[in-house]
């Protein structure tokens, strides 16, 4: 056999299945002469070892002569280091597989539970040991919380809570019209918002925005190795830079409520002035009836609980960071998802408790 | 492997001058890299030794001067002839920088399947030829970034770097967080690849032992400038810093194994 011309990377595609077809039936010895062979790279090599060792174990004797001295070293590396055959990778994606990541899924939730709730015994702990000793609450922390999560959350709670209020208001109309009693526009605006629109809009927006800056921040400091300056440094990691967030987010996110509900109704009231010639006074006038007993209450009370579980799951995340930056952006994502539907799950609970309490 | 051209220089810099914001890095800087070589730069930190590799390799625009890299001018090339060069060279990247979400294996492949049109199985073979070239184990293949060491990642890194075969490779920091045998180590196996596949090397590094066991040559970057030479004619240079960097008590240690 004689081998001549470039054996390069780029011919390796005209190479291979020639090689791969090479029947050498009838012959006991086959000399590989390289003698006109002008270039030469790993590929090439690798194709003429891999055809010497095919031959070789199908009982021939090979020899390779006329190798020049240039490819010597470059053919010693490749057949010395070269011994394993190369791996296959396992084919993913079988039956078994698929069944396999349902329940490594459902494990991992249930775990995740159960981390959580040992996570909030913490918190909790941490917050009545703060109460205890008022003096170990981190002020300048906590207010800076508080200007993070809230004050710079105003106009983006703001402007969507009054653009919801418009859809609202929009929407009711135009069905309330058809049986003429668009009056009552107000009654669903009232209810609707005060009740659910209001408080949810400012969770969701503050889960997407405070609870991932959480694990983003914390997460980031766990890279760092900062969260273990701090542990070492005598400090604990729930009372510096856990409960300023949860305390912070638990003091905002009530009044968020409250100002998305009246941003709401605005926007609503708005809307039934050009819409529905509704005049102000008269809106006002509706809604005052419309907005009876436990409404405004009911909307309200479901904010502490909200902000609980938006600051306890993004810190959580946060802390579960692992020591590479691929892993922050995970669990990034994950703080989010995991919020937003935390508060939504508590949303419904809350549901059918107002209402098998008859309020 | 080479490509018929016969000029002496790889990598040919004249006039560099590179400016982040106001701050001037290299100024006004003259580099040759010989075929065949093994370039070490060295200088302190925030001295552009980062910045002047990734000005070679087009991903830091000079504000003036060129850069010819294999005959060609970095900064007058359109996307199809930078590929085709681009191809001619590896680098690796200091962390090693693998792709996480695939498997070593199908980082080494990465560049093959872009560049060529081999069959899988063929792809597969080469792929753990390289793998076994920088010496990491046959089934260190099927592992993600993530569960490789430092050292691993480094080696992983350097497979993907040689897996289109190329003239010329760029070292950022190779032995930076490895322990010392590893370091050694490593510093042998950029100097076996280097001869049996007769590899050009720019190396930056701060490792005064690499440097020892692997350069032909040494760029050292102070004062904004670039000095060349080898260790032993630096070693009585006058200027503070690399007297200081080669008789401080790591380069009289260094050097007494020479």
């Amino acid at each position: 056999m004689i081998v001549g011309g470039s054996w390069l990377i780029s011919e390796a595609r005209r190479l291979d299945p020639m090689l791969r077809t090479l029947d050498p039936s009838g012959y006991a010895r086959i000399m590989i002469d390289c003698g006109a062979l002008e270039r030469l790279d790993t590929v090439g090599a690798w194709l003429l070892l891999r055809t010497k060792r095919v031959l070789e174990h199908n009982g021939l004797e090979v020899q390779a002569v006329n190798v020049r001295e240039e490819y010597r070293a470059l053919v010693h590396t490749i057949d010395h280091e070269c011994r394993a055959p190369p791996v296959r990778l396992p084919l993913p994606h079988t039956l078994t597989d698929r069944l396999e990541r349902i329940g490594r899924g459902l494990f991992h939730a249930l775990h995740q539970a159960y981390a959580l709730l040992g996570f909030f015994g913490l918190v909790v702990l941490a917050t009545v040991t703060t109460i205890l000793q008022p003096s170990r609450l981190r002020v300048a922390a906590l207010l800076h919380q508080i200007e993070e999560t809230g004050v710079n959350a105003l106009p983006i709670v703001g402007l969507l809570s009054f653009l919801i209020g418009v859809v609202v208001a929009y929407q009711g109309a135009d069905q309330l019209r058809q049986f003429g009693v668009e009056v009552f526009t107000v009654n669903l605006l009232g209810v609707g918002i005060l009740r659910e629109l209001g408080g949810l809009m400012a969770a969701i927006i503050v889960a997407g925005r405070s609870g991932s800056a959480f694990t983003a921040h914390i997460g980031t400091m766990k890279v760092n190795e900062e969260l273990d300056a701090i542990e070492i440094s005598g400090l604990s990691n729930i009372e510096v830079l856990v409960l300023p967030r949860v305390l912070g987010i638990l003091v905002t996110l009530p009044l968020l409520t409250f100002y998305s509900n009246i941003m709401g109704l605005l926007g609503g009231m708005v809307m039934c002035y050009f819409d529905l010639s509704i005049t102000i006074p008269a809106f006002l006038h509706q809604l005052r009836d419309a907005v009876v007993g436990w409404t405004f209450w009911v909307g309200l009370i479901k904010a502490p609980v909200f902000a609980f579980i938006i600051g306890l799951v993004g810190c959580y995340q946060g802390l579960n960071v692992e020591r590479n930056a691929a892993s922050v952006g995970k669990l990034t994502t994950l703080a989010v998802v995991e919020s937003i539907f935390l508060v939504i799950v508590a949303d419904a609970i809350f549901s059918t408790l107002f209402s098998m309490l008859g309020i | 492997m080479s490509d018929g051209t016969t000029a002496p220089s790889v990598i040919r810099i004249r006039g560099l001058v590179t400016r982040i914001g106001d701050r001037v890095l290299h100024d006004h800087i003259d580099l040759d890299v010989l075929r065949g070589e093994i370039l070490g730069v060295v200088g302190g930190s925030g001295t552009g030794k980062s910045v002047l590799l990734r000005s070679i390799i087009g991903l830091q625009r000079p504000a003036e001067g060129s850069v010819e890299v294999l005959g060609q001018n970095i900064a007058g090339l359109g996307g199809g002839e930078l590929v085709r060069l681009q191809i001619r060279w590896g680098v690796l990247f200091q962390d090693g920088a693998l792709f996480s979400d695939q498997t070593v294996a199908q980082n080494v492949q990465l560049p093959l399947r872009e560049h060529t049109d081999l069959p899988q199985q063929l792809m597969d073979e080469i792929a753990s030829v390289k793998l076994s070239m920088v010496g990491l184990p046959p089934d260190s293949a099927k592992n993600y970034p993530a569960e490789l060491s430092g050292g691993m990642r480094k080696r992983a890194g350097l497979a993907r770097a040689l897996a289109l075969d190329p003239e010329l490779l760029f070292l950022d920091e190779p032995t930076a967080g490895l322990d010392p045998i590893a370091a050694t180590q490593f510093d042998e196996l950029v100097r076996e690849l280097q001869q049996s596949l007769r590899l050009t090397v720019f190396m930056v590094t701060h490792d005064i032992d690499t440097l020892r066991a692997t350069t032909d040559r040494i760029a050292v970057l102070v004062d904004r400038k670039i000095k060349i030479g080898t260790i032993a004619t630096l070693a009585h240079d006058p200027h503070p810093w690399i007297h200081e960097y080669f008789t401080g008590a790591r380069g009289r240690a260094a050097l007494a194994t020479q």
